[in-house]
């Protein structure tokens, strides 16, 4: 490289390093520990293991357990609650008056734009025994019950819909937003109804959408921890223990850094995998 | 004929798309009036109910430094200096990559997306094990650092875009003039593009404001707690949960976010740009 070329390439250096530093480098050491026995106490006599923990994670009902309860916690909030239910709200306000769409719009972002333990804490409230839901259902007549004790994983994988519709609502409104109107307008003269028109000509035209949100939906979800400590702490037992929860265990409360850490490069792996297929969405674009 | 029949069938579909709206801002806003009700509720419970009378007594009690002004100073420092360090890396990483073209930006351009989508909490273990052997654990500035390395991707990638929407002919002049790659950035580059500056700030601030995870990881004395974490007190050991207070916590608490996204959302015309920025 010439000298040209690397005064220009100067300023990068400070973003650079901190990459580097702090993000490449836990990375590096987390696919380093991963194959250790490092523990909490007497860090100094961990050695190199292998696969080990990855085998032993394999045979663990917990750890198993986890894998499916991240996953029907990532189907039921992502790709299905907040993905349709932020298209819905998308579409829905095309049609709506300005007022209720302004405020719709507003609370929909407001959940969204709370911080995680707040969000988390309200959540809890409204799922408890003694909490809102229930008092709606006993007012309704209906049966009510613990919640967060029976279908602890439903109540958190609500409480992420509530909290991470409106990002796919702005993505899918801006979307929308691009498709030009003679386009559906020719549909509907040609007599086409809403649900014909929305399966036959928006959902192709907005695809690309779609996919950039289900990748970035899936992603964020994967990693949530904040909002299921606090309403669960992955509980009762293990029932809402997620893959983030379940590392966090077993680093801290059993002490087994290595083998939390192991995990953790699984969860790294899996987002690896969805961050690659997000770049080839978006592969023309770079 | 026609026409009245068209207009009428515009008016039902939007009377049902309203309808529809109101049905689902209705379930979503009961968790928030919990919030608001309970806050201003001397009796306060977990539904949401008429208060018993209003009063700011929980706001009363809660506003002591050990509770309330301790952790949002130590919010606003922890997220203030990672805020600040990374706008400024980002503005400077952002620069050579918008302005010149080199073989390497294509490589680092798709590194960085890339990493913009990595779960980070499953890094927290490693980087908490990696801190206890570098002495950085329970320390503000190592937690600063961590929080601005992992927002930077995100940052760089959308400053770019911004960056790339302001016309280079404008700083041709400058170069002329004489004018170094650092002048123009601050005196050409970053002035025209100041509302992009602001969505990088507010968005890296509102993240980190909130994220609860790399500082419960990374801090442990319980003076140099955020927020974020400090609020898990109100469920400590101390038995009866005062859920008036961590009501009024909450909205002391999450009200610097909302006014701050407010404040972006209107600048941009309905808050589009990161919309517009994860559409690539």
């Amino acid at each position: 490289m010439n000298r040209r070329s690397l005064a220009r390439a100067l300023p990068v250096t400070p973003a650079l390093v901190l990459l580097l530093l702090f993000l490449a480098g836990p990375i590096a050491y987390c696919a380093w520990i991963a194959f250790t026995d490092l523990q909490l106490t007497g860090q100094a006599e961990s050695s190199f293991v292998g696969f080990e923990n990855f085998r032993t994670a394999f045979q663990d009902e917990e750890f198993l357990n986890a894998v499916w309860l991240t996953l029907v916690f990532t189907v039921v909030s992502s790709l299905i609650g907040q993905n349709t239910l932020g298209l819905a709200l998308a579409a829905l306000m095309r049609r709506a008056s300005k007022p209720v769409r302004t405020l719709t719009g507003g609370i929909v972002i407001t959940a969204w734009v709370l911080p995680e333990v707040v969000a988390g804490f309200l959540l809890y409230a409204f799922f408890r025994k003694e909490g809102t839901l229930n008092a709606l259902l006993d007012l309704l007549h209906l049966p009510s019950q613990n919640w967060l004790f029976t279908l602890p994983i439903l109540a958190v994988s609500f409480a992420n819909v509530w909290r991470g519709t409106a990002f796919s609502m702005l993505v899918y409104t801006a979307a929308l937003g691009e498709i030009p109107k003679e386009i559906t307008e020719a549909a509907e003269v040609d007599g086409a109804g809403g649900w014909r028109r929305m399966w036959h000509i928006t959902l192709p035209m907005i695809r690309r959408s779609i996919g950039t949100n289900l990748m970035l939906n899936t992603l964020q979800t994967l990693s949530v921890f904040g909002l299921i400590w606090v309403m669960t702490r992955g509980g009762p037992g293990d029932r809402s223990q997620t893959l983030p929860l379940f590392m966090y265990e077993q680093a801290f409360q059993n002490s087994m850094i290595g083998y939390g850490t192991a995990v953790a490069l699984l969860l790294l792996l899996v987002g690896s995998v969805f961050s690659v297929v997000y770049m080839r969405l978006l592969r023309t674009e770079v | 004929m026609a026409a009245t029949h068209f207009a009428d069938r515009r008016r039902n579909r939007r009377l049902a798309a309203d309808a529809g709206l109101l049905a689902v801002a209705a379930a979503f806003v009961l968790p928030l009036a919990w919030v608001v009700l309970s806050a201003l509720d001397p009796h306060a419970d977990l539904r949401v109910k008429a208060p018993d009378g209003v009063t700011l007594e929980n706001f009363d009690a809660i506003l002591t430094s050990d509770i309330t002004f301790t952790p949002l100073l130590n919010s606003l420092i922890l997220c203030g200096g990672a805020t600040l360090l990374t706008v400024v890396c980002a503005a400077l990483a952002a620069y050579p990559l918008s302005r010149f073209s080199s073989r390497l930006n294509r490589p680092f351009l798709l590194s960085i997306l890339f990493a913009t989508s990595l779960p980070i909490t499953a890094i927290m273990v490693p980087v908490y094990a990696l801190f206890v052997q570098v002495d950085l654990i329970d320390t503000l500035q190592g937690t600063i650092l961590f929080f601005a390395a992992s927002q930077l991707p995100f940052a760089i990638w959308l400053m770019k875009n911004f960056m790339d929407g302001v016309p280079k002919e404008l700083e041709e002049a400058a170069w002329t003039d004489g004018a170094g790659s650092l002048q123009s950035l601050t005196r050409i580059v970053l002035p025209l593009m100041g509302p992009g500056v602001a969505v990088v700030t507010v968005f890296s601030f509102v993240m980190m404001w909130g994220n609860f995870f790399v500082p419960f990881m990374l801090l442990l004395t319980p003076d140099q707690m955020p927020a974020s974490v400090s609020i898990n007190e109100f469920f400590g050991n101390r038995g009866m949960v005062a859920y008036g207070q961590l009501a009024a916590f909450s909205i002391v608490y999450s009200t610097p976010v909302i006014l701050l996204y407010v404040l972006i959302a209107r600048r941009l015309g309905g808050g589009f740009a990161l919309g517009g920025a994860v559409k690539g």
